[in-house]
């Protein structure tokens, strides 16, 4: 809900704290996560991830999350998905070229970002999406890879 | 038989050390000189002799022309289409590439053709959004954006690979530009904004038409303060304005494009608003030009080749050298045509 999107990206800082508590809490269930099967837990999880963030930030499910690097404000509500800056056709208002009724995300996110603690995460390069992840649960992705960091990037659910 | 009598000489001169292209814009930057780009508008034709005709007025007032992608988001004579063109006849060309209508797929793929042609400058662009042009049902692609396309042609010239990591035997010897907006918000990220592209590969920038002289200050000292000015070379867009409602009309209807109310004024008040907008153009030219860690201009103008030609020749820029953009195949016949 585009309300709360905006709410989100005011409080950017509270998420910030919420989710740093959040991940390691994730990390220490690995053993449990494990047990009971990663894949297994991809759907659940996939229906919580998407209620929540799709609640808080309009989440479109892209499987790869940057909302730490992106001040809150999720670049895939970005109608051109840029996951690195604005574009050149920034209203002067700060909407959006495509959707002039909508508060450029690029804007929304860099003053989320300058509320973060870690917010000069957003001038580092984000990688192009990876369009086979979408509909996935980022934050069982991004626990396994914490966990083993050795292992093969995590592609997929089992499908 | 070896193949060699088929090369087309589109990229004719040697590789310098520390040079990423083969290209006459990287050597004019690289040596200090006070760099012009133009535009050259795409036709709406199969005719190449409209793309010819448009080149030789442009060839002899810059050192690149600039083969837009779409822009506007409407169909024209592609942007391959028009480097294929012009590289066969000699001419130094910037191919621009807008991430919005083809994916990752196609778009390395058109990296390897362009350089195979001889293009030694590449624009990467995100593109204007479809709702920009006439056919607003386009599906809109953006796969890439514009950081990591810049970073994706930096892995192929310079590790030798696709995204996928799949080797490429001879890497594209391109010299990588982007675009970079002063103008619009969010005002104090702009100068990071294009140092991240600087970071992703980019070695020179080309930004929108520029109208507001004190916005385009401030932006330079961010940019000098960050440092960015000596790792890129900074190319100021600027185009002349036919008349005040001609402005009016470019400031509702273009993304991106500011221009400010006094700007506008002035043409309105002028007894000629297209000579006015001539000038204007070239006093712009002139006060970017002393502006601190600035390596060029951009010229632009929406099917006004003559007059962009005409504004560069005023401005007296490109006194201190033979202007060409043009290579050795362009003889009297080409010229003719």
């Amino acid at each position: 809900m585009y309300a709360v999107r905006l709410w989100s990206v005011r409080n950017a800082r509270l998420l910030e704290r919420v989710y740093d508590l959040f991940e390691p809490a994730l990390v220490r269930l690995h053993p449990l996560l494990r047990r009971i099967g990663y894949d297994r837990l991809e759907k659940p999880m996939e229906v919580v991830e998407r209620s929540v963030k799709g609640l808080l930030f309009d989440c479109q499910m892209c499987g790869r999350c940057a909302l730490s690097s992106t001040g809150m404000s999720c670049p895939m509500n970005c109608p051109k998905s840029l996951r690195n800056g604005p574009c050149g056709g920034v209203r002067l208002n700060g909407h959006c070229e495509v959707k002039p009724e909508m508060k450029c995300v690029w804007v929304q996110a860099w003053e989320g970002s300058r509320r973060m603690d870690e917010g000069d995460k957003i001038l580092e390069c984000q990688k192009p999406v990876d369009h086979s992840l979408k509909g996935t649960s980022a934050w069982l992705r991004r626990t396994r890879e914490l966990v083993e960091p050795a292992a093969e990037p995590v592609k997929k659910a089992a499908s | 038989m070896s193949p060699d009598h088929l090369l087309d000489p589109g990229a004719p001169l040697p590789l310098l050390p520390g040079h990423s292209s083969r290209g006459r814009l990287e050597r004019v930057l690289r040596s200090g000189k006070f760099a012009v780009t133009a535009e050259l508008n795409p036709p709406d034709s199969a005719d190449p002799r409209e793309v010819y005709e448009r080149a030789l007025v442009l060839s002899e007032v810059c050192d690149a022309i600039n083969a837009t992608d779409a822009s506007g988001a409407n169909t024209h004579m592609s942007s391959v289409g028009i480097c294929s063109l012009l590289t066969r006849a000699g001419y130094a060309v910037v191919m621009q590439i807008s991430c919005r209508d083809r994916n990752r797929i196609a778009i390395q793929g058109d990296v390897l053709g362009a350089a195979a042609m001889g293009v030694a400058n590449i624009l990467c662009l995100t593109g204007d959004g479809v709702q920009a042009g006439d056919q607003p049902g386009a599906k809109p692609v953006f796969d890439l954006d514009s950081t990591s396309l810049l970073e994706t042609i930096r892995t192929m010239r310079d590790e030798k690979r696709f995204l996928s990591g799949r080797k490429i035997t001879v890497p594209p010897p391109v010299f990588i530009g982007a675009a970079a907006n002063p103008f619009v918000p969010p005002y104090d990220y702009r100068a990071l904004h294009m140092g991240k592209k600087i970071a992703a590969g980019a070695q020179f920038i080309q930004t929108q038409y520029c109208y507001d002289v004190p916005r385009l200050r401030e932006f330079m000292a961010r940019s000098r303060d960050l440092g960015l000015a000596e790792k890129c070379f900074i190319l100021v867009g600027v185009g002349p304005l036919a008349s005040g409602k001609a402005a009016r009309w470019m400031r509702a209807h273009v993304p991106g494009i500011h221009i400010p109310d006094d700007v506008i004024k002035r043409l309105e008040g002028a007894e000629n608003q297209k000579r006015e907008g001539k000038q204007l153009c070239i006093d712009l030219i002139q006060e970017i030009r002393e502006i601190e860690g600035v390596s060029g201009v951009h010229v632009m103008a929406y099917r006004q080749e003559e007059i962009v030609s005409e504004v560069i020749t005023a401005s007296g820029i490109m006194r201190d050298r033979q202007a060409r953009s043009q290579g050795r195949r362009v003889g009297k016949e080409k010229a003719t045509l």
